[in-house]
């Protein structure tokens, strides 16, 4: 990659509050004109990694390059190329949604004579038509976060950075907010973007893994799985409880997640795959005999848990999983 | 600076403001509220408190009296009595507030310029206590016309303890007169207001997170901070000259001095103001947290500005407390301006101690305030 690909580049990124290390020596590289992806559960250093990276905080450690300049110093200019959609609302509620446009529209610098065809533009391309004069407080998560996207590109800016922008927002109006990020990356837009939904994660170009404040995996989603190759397995069998306690015990097994009535498993990739597969079948030879294991593809989630059992070298991983949906 | 910005901060803040019903409310209600309560409370002219009156004397002289002072309008007689005792069993029960007994011997003691009239006055309600004072002006034994009863003298031989009327219970506390409160009222109200408004209205964007996204775009710290507090002091400006128009319409207030120079010292304490509640909100996490410190500023002005109790009567230490409120300098420069017609330029002092906490509070506040969360 050319320096001139980079939008994001971090070196040794660390921020401490007190003696709680938030975000631990995380090293990023993210190209221009992509979706980079934070995923992490809540606490992992995804918000605070972010407001470093836009200047908004200061970090204890290390170094930051964004679109070239040096971040904290050189901060306001930075903030007039990018763009920011904080985690909770952060619009005006009791502004309209056309009173709220045309606040940024001024403290974003759009000129004058512009502002008006854009706030037209974006109303339409957002589907705020006939709602202009709406309050933004009485309007659905999904609309606020339509919104607040609008009013984050309403400069349109290079580099976007959007903290958890689906969190609070149903199934349907999601995948209508992805559809825009991969429209504005079309028009040459970056995106850093963090979530704890897997499926979001998986949309991303390239992906960053957190987990309690350090970079526990990084690389493309297909990267990423495609390490795995072999190590994920699913047990069908009668007691998925039962079943679960015995192959905890195999050496080797990192986790079992039930997935309805089967159990997804995940191991170390120590040893040929048909050698631990015979080892699994036996350890449930004698309480579930008629169960049936076959190898599957691996999943984000089973790079998250495997990546923070590395991490920690703790068999319990999936209590760090659980926040992740 | 860039004035788009700081206009487009401007605007948000108004709309903001005409959708704040509570604002509103607050910014006109205060003042008519404060207004009419002093004015209340200065004006003890009570009418009709529920009276009884025991006549025992029961002569021309005594009904004479009573027909004075249920003239006066003060007390409106509700029960027929006979006997101290039923009267004092009327107040305790709360029937009346006032009870008049005129003895026996009642032209006798007038003759030898005794106390011959005794008030008893529900003295858990010191605004009653006030207004049996007025009854005891009325004067006692008056000869009517046709009649030749001597007045009371004053200078007889045996020691008059009071005047012909003695009022139990009594405590005048001491008047204050609407001439002298409306003026100390403006600095009041906007010691009030405008501390609580800006400190509350800053840290509530940070609570909202709208502070988050503000700083993440071009804006400056001076448009930011300028563009909040204008639109107050402009409200500030409102509130002084809704206070002046009321105090001179209703209660004659006099404005001696020059109608400019009082906006002047209102803007300087308004500004005064306006930059403590910005240092109060840099410091302040939550919107409960800035009304507690407003109230730690509030209290301490109120009480100790002069506004309340005479500066000078106050302890050496209250006094130097005094002279770091704002408050303290704007009562000596309204007060000189409005009661005393003087040139706000022969106040230098005070003048200039509102000038210096103004830049020194609006320095600091800036100074604290960062672009950015830690």
């Amino acid at each position: 990659m050319s320096e001139s690909d980079v939008a994001i580049r971090a070196r040794g990124l660390t921020k401490t509050f007190g003696s709680l290390v938030a975000v631990d020596h995380v090293d990023l590289t993210a190209p221009r004109q992509q979706i980079y992806g934070f995923l992490g559960p809540n606490g992992s250093g995804k918000s605070t990694s972010i407001r470093m990276l836009c200047g908004l905080l200061t970090p204890s450690a290390g170094e930051i390059e964004v679109l070239g300049l040096k971040i904290p110093a050189q901060a306001e200019v930075l903030r007039q190329r990018i763009g920011y959609m904080t985690q909770q609302f952060s619009l005006f509620s009791d502004l309209t949604v056309r009173e709220n446009l045309e606040f940024l529209a001024a403290v974003q610098n759009v000129p004058t004579n512009k502002a008006r065809a854009r706030i037209d533009d974006l109303l339409e391309e957002y589907h705020f038509e006939g709602r202009s004069g709406q309050l933004a407080g009485t309007m659905s998560g999904g609309q606020k976060q339509r919104l607040a996207l609008a009013g984050a590109v309403i400069h349109e800016p290079e580099l976007l950075f959007l903290d958890e922008p689906t969190s609070a927002v149903d199934p349907e109006s999601r995948r209508d907010f992805w559809e825009k990020l991969f429209e504005l990356t079309d028009a040459g837009t970056t995106i850093l973007v963090s979530t704890h939904y897997m499926d979001e994660a998986e949309r991303c170009h390239r992906l960053a893994i957190l987990n309690r404040g350090r970079l526990v995996a990084d690389g493309t989603p297909g990267e990423l799985t495609g390490a795995l190759k072999g190590r994920t397995l699913l047990v069908e069998s009668a007691n998925q409880r039962q079943a679960r306690e015995c192959l905890l015990k195999v050496p080797g097994v990192i986790s079992a997640a039930q997935i309805g009535n089967s159990l997804r498993i995940l191991t170390d990739g120590e040893g040929e795959v048909s050698a631990v597969q015979q080892q699994l079948q036996q350890a449930l030879n004698s309480a579930e005999p008629g169960a049936r294991i076959t190898p599957i593809a691996a999943s984000l989630e089973d790079v998250f848990v495997s990546a923070t059992h590395r991490e920690t070298g703790d068999k319990a991983t999936l209590d760090t999983a659980e926040p992740l949906r | 600076m860039n004035w788009r910005r700081l206009y487009a901060v401007l605007i948000k803040e108004f709309r903001q403001m005409r959708r704040d019903r509570m604002t509103l409310a607050m910014i006109v209600g205060i003042p008519i509220m404060q207004l009419a309560l002093f004015g209340y409370a200065i004006n003890l002219n009570l009418r009709n408190l529920p009276a009884a009156i025991a006549d025992q004397s029961k002569t021309s002289a005594s009904r004479q009296f009573v027909m004075d002072m249920i003239a006066t309008e003060v007390i409106e007689p509700v029960t027929p009595a006979q006997t101290p005792d039923q009267l004092m069993g009327m107040l305790r029960r709360g029937e009346i507030s006032v009870g008049v007994v005129i003895p026996y011997d009642y032209e006798r003691r007038l003759a030898l310029g005794q106390e011959a009239v005794q008030i008893l006055v529900d003295g858990s309600d010191t605004v009653v206590q006030s207004a049996a004072q007025q009854l005891a002006q009325i004067p006692v034994g008056e000869p009517p016309p046709e009649t030749d009863i001597a007045l009371p003298n004053r200078q007889s031989t045996v020691p008059l303890p009071d005047g012909p009327i003695s009022i139990v219970a009594f405590y005048n506390p001491q008047r204050v007169s609407a001439i002298n409160i409306v003026p100390g009222l403006i600095g009041i109200i906007l010691t009030m207001t405008m501390v609580m408004f800006t400190s509350v209205a800053i840290v509530r964007e940070r609570e909202r997170g709208n502070m988050e996204l503000l700083i993440a775009t071009p804006i400056s710290r001076a448009e930011l901070m300028i563009g909040k507090v204008l639109p107050y002091g402009l409200i500030g400006l409102v509130q002084t000259s809704l206070i002046l128009l009321l105090g001179v319409v209703l209660f004659s207030v006099p404005i001696r001095g020059s109608l400019l120079d009082v906006y002047i010292a209102a803007l300087l304490l308004i500004l005064a103001n306006l930059a403590m509640g910005l240092l109060i909100s840099t410091r302040a996490q939550s919107q409960f947290q800035a009304m507690q410190m407003t109230f730690f500023v509030f209290l301490p002005s109120i009480l100790l500005s002069g506004f309340m109790f005479p500066f000078d009567g106050m302890p050496k230490a209250a006094q130097w407390l005094a002279e770091i409120l704002p408050l303290t300098h704007f009562l000596r420069l309204i007060r000189g301006i409005m009661l005393r017609g003087a040139d706000i330029l022969e106040l230098w002092p005070d003048l200039v101690a509102l000038l210096v906490f103004v830049v020194v509070m609006m320095t600091l506040a800036i100074l604290r305030f960062r672009k950015r969360l830690d």
